[in-house]
């Protein structure tokens, strides 16, 4: 789950880690009550998932209420490269002598927890990366061990930070470090960091993804949800526990395993197709997930035909093809459906759909993955 | 010969008494592969289908002298059981539980790096294992895949996804291909065993004589791959990778599978492998083609 900038500071505050006073608001009139707590100035922000909402006048420092106002109902609804703002950030404006770059990943290859700290922030740190190389310290930290002080600030030593800004700089990154891990984020980043002329060192960004693997222990990441950039397909698929990625084709998509389901994506492509979605129904789904799955599938207008490729390991023929006959007597199916099935107990599944006696316009089997695509296809154009 | 396990290997599943474990476990066993215990804290003592459970592993292996855990455990639980499946001294641990968070596999890669180097681990999020005629440990279907012949050519198929593994398995079953063995290291972030473990141990064994090796998008590991089979593998090889239509930045299915910053595209990783020489096809049927077409030839 990717946290909005506001989010991500409220995570950080969990954390100890230095961000300014601020509030949400949804509107002009709470933008007005949260810079009154703020204290003026205080910049206004969009809350989008997305890069470059300075660029695009998402980002306005405001000295009065009537700035505000004025910046409050110019950012609110506006679109942000796709993104359209709903809410904004209030917070108070801080003095800036310098910017820094801090974030803390899994570095898959090294299987090593990655430190990258830059005396450069303020820009894309993939731009750093093109133009200046060597101003990204990468630091590789070993899970077990973990980052102390005196090595964090061996790290700011060698970004060639400032004196003045080391203590600082070694203090946010531990904490930051905690963040990473303690809260489970897949992805915990500062840009900027900022040296304010006082020579405290504060987070002015958060960018933070956690790891929705590590639900289950945390228990304040409810607050989080809510709000999230879905669209209504993804927001009812999450409400069933699917896997699903809407995309803009006329091909619903249902298989079991992220492999498979990017392969008939894939080959649905390769046949001269497009597909409708993504959709995972994962390891051990049963009749219920199935009829579920049918539902969100339903519910896009732009789906032309259904292909469902099921290949058993967990996942049990049986319980695919009763998924399907219970989800026909539940749901009225807009589009016919094409189903492959294969591996455990796919024979007992053929025999269920064989037994159900549903019409061949409604549904057909095919017994390969292409045959199945290629058919899907013929009937989406 | 095959590459991890055979027909000697003893197996213990942790939490053979829960849904999954039985399930897996007891068509394990039908299969042919020797499960011996089963670990389940508290219910020592108990059976499943006349197999024994202990409460602990190290109870289990001094029981019976297993060599080999199958880890079917909740999330919450998953990396103490590893921990102490290796602890106990299990050279080979299979860890089928997916959604285990992150930043636990992490921990649990560098600790077994650290104090257990003699501990493999395959997984987690992965199928499992199957040496076909010997040894089926994890999730897949033994009927699906071809046993090998004395005289060969076998193939030694590894994958990084669930369902795309049974996919290969079926593709050269087809065509009445023998295989050695089928790893499938799984889709996380860091799996426990890799790419290139399995290559090498591919490349060493007199029974491979070719490799088809499954992909998808996200990380590097297929790339690394390319530059180890240049320079270490000259069995020849087939490949396929998922996601050729995967939109950057959005993350299909599970943790390890997402184009980021231009990178882990399933483009890359294809002409990364077809420069070091592997075939690669553009769906897991094609891979199988040029499979047989490869074992024709041997």
């Amino acid at each position: 789950m990717d946290l909005f900038e506001y989010q991500g500071k409220q995570y950080f505050a969990r954390y100890d880690i230095p961000v300014s006073p601020g509030g949400a608001a949804d509107t002009v009139d709470e933008a007005l009550a949260a810079a009154d707590v703020a204290g003026y100035p205080v910049v206004v922000k969009a809350q989008v998932q997305v890069g470059g909402r300075g660029k695009a006048g998402g980002i306005k420092l405001a000295a009065n209420a009537d700035e505000v106002r004025e910046h409050a109902g110019n950012i609110l609804g506006m679109d942000i490269k796709g993104h359209v703002v709903r809410r904004l950030w209030i917070e108070h404006a801080s003095d800036i002598d310098e910017e820094y770059y801090a974030s803390f990943t899994l570095d898959r290859a090294a299987k090593k927890h990655l430190l990258m700290l830059s005396a450069e922030g303020g820009v894309e740190i993939e731009t750093v990366a093109e133009s200046n190389p060597d101003a990204i310290v990468k630091l590789h930290i070993d899970p077990v061990v973990g980052l102390d002080l005196v090595t964090a600030r061996q790290a700011a030593v060698d970004a060639k930070l400032p004196e003045r800004a080391l203590d600082g700089a070694a203090d946010i990154l531990v904490k930051l470090y905690r963040c990473f891990t303690e809260g489970d984020c897949d992805l915990a980043e500062i840009n900027p960091l900022i040296l304010k002329p006082t020579g405290e060192v504060h987070a002015l960004d958060a960018k933070v993804t956690l790891d929705d693997s590590a639900e289950f222990r945390h228990p304040e990441w409810d607050a989080f949800r809510g709000l999230t950039e879905m669209d209504d397909r993804e927001k009812m698929a999450t409400e069933k526990g699917l896997q699903y990625i809407g995309l803009d084709g006329s091909v619903g998509i249902i298989a079991n395993g992220a492999g498979l389901a990017m392969s008939t994506l894939d080959v649905v492509n390769q046949v001269g197709g497009s597909a409708a979605n993504f959709l995972d129904i994962g390891g051990g789904a049963n009749a219920d997930v199935m009829a579920g799955a049918l539902e969100v599938i339903n519910f896009d207008e732009k789906v032309k035909s259904i292909l469902i490729n099921i290949f058993g390991g967990i996942t049990r023929g049986e319980e695919v093809a009763k998924g399907i006959v219970e989800a026909l007597g539940r749901v009225d199916l807009k589009a016919p459906i094409v189903i492959r099935l294969d591996g455990t107990n796919a024979e007992e599944g053929r025999q269920i759909l064989a037994d159900a006696g549903i019409p061949v316009e409604k549904l057909r089997s095919e017994p390969t993955m292409l045959a199945a695509a290629r058919a899907a296809v013929a009937l989406a154009n | 010969m095959a590459i991890f396990v055979n027909e000697h290997t003893k197996v213990i599943v942790q939490g053979l008494t829960g849904g999954q474990g039985k399930y897996h476990g007891m068509r394990n066993r039908a299969y042919g592969t020797q499960i011996v215990g089963g670990v389940t804290p508290g219910k020592g003592g108990q059976d499943v289908e006349g197999v024994p459970i202990f409460d602990s592993v190290a109870e289990a292996v001094a029981a019976t002298g297993a060599n080999a855990s199958f880890a079917a455990v909740p999330p919450k639980f998953a990396s103490a059981a590893i921990l102490e499946a290796a602890e106990a001294g299990v050279g080979f641990v299979v860890c089928i539980t997916e959604g285990i968070p992150a930043q636990d596999e992490a921990k649990v890669f560098n600790t077994l790096l650290r104090d257990y180097p003699n501990t493999r681990l395959l997984g987690p999020n992965c199928p499992g294992i199957i040496s076909p005629g010997k040894c089926n440990i994890g999730i897949t279907a033994g009927e699906i895949a071809q046993a090998p012949t004395a005289q060969g050519p076998n193939v030694g198929i590894v994958s990084r996804s669930g369902t795309l593994t049974y996919q290969a398995l079926y593709e050269l079953k087809q065509k009445g291909i023998g295989v050695s063995t089928c790893v499938g290291i799984g889709g996380d972030p860091v799996p426990g065993t890799n790419f290139i473990d399995c290559l090498a141990e591919f490349q060493a064994d007199p029974e491979t004589h070719a490799i088809m090796m499954i992909g998808e998008i996200g990380g590097s590991a297929e790339e690394e791959a390319a530059e180890y089979i240049t320079a270490n593998v000259t069995k020849p090889m087939s490949a396929y990778i998922a996601g050729v239509t995967a939109p950057a930045g959005k993350k299909m299915g599970h943790a390890g599978a997402i184009v980021s910053g231009g990178k882990g595209t399933a483009q890359g990783k294809m002409d990364a492998l077809a420069a070091a020489g592997v075939k690669v096809g553009l769906n897991p049927t094609e891979a199988g083609e040029l499979m047989a077409d490869i074992v024709a030839r041997l």
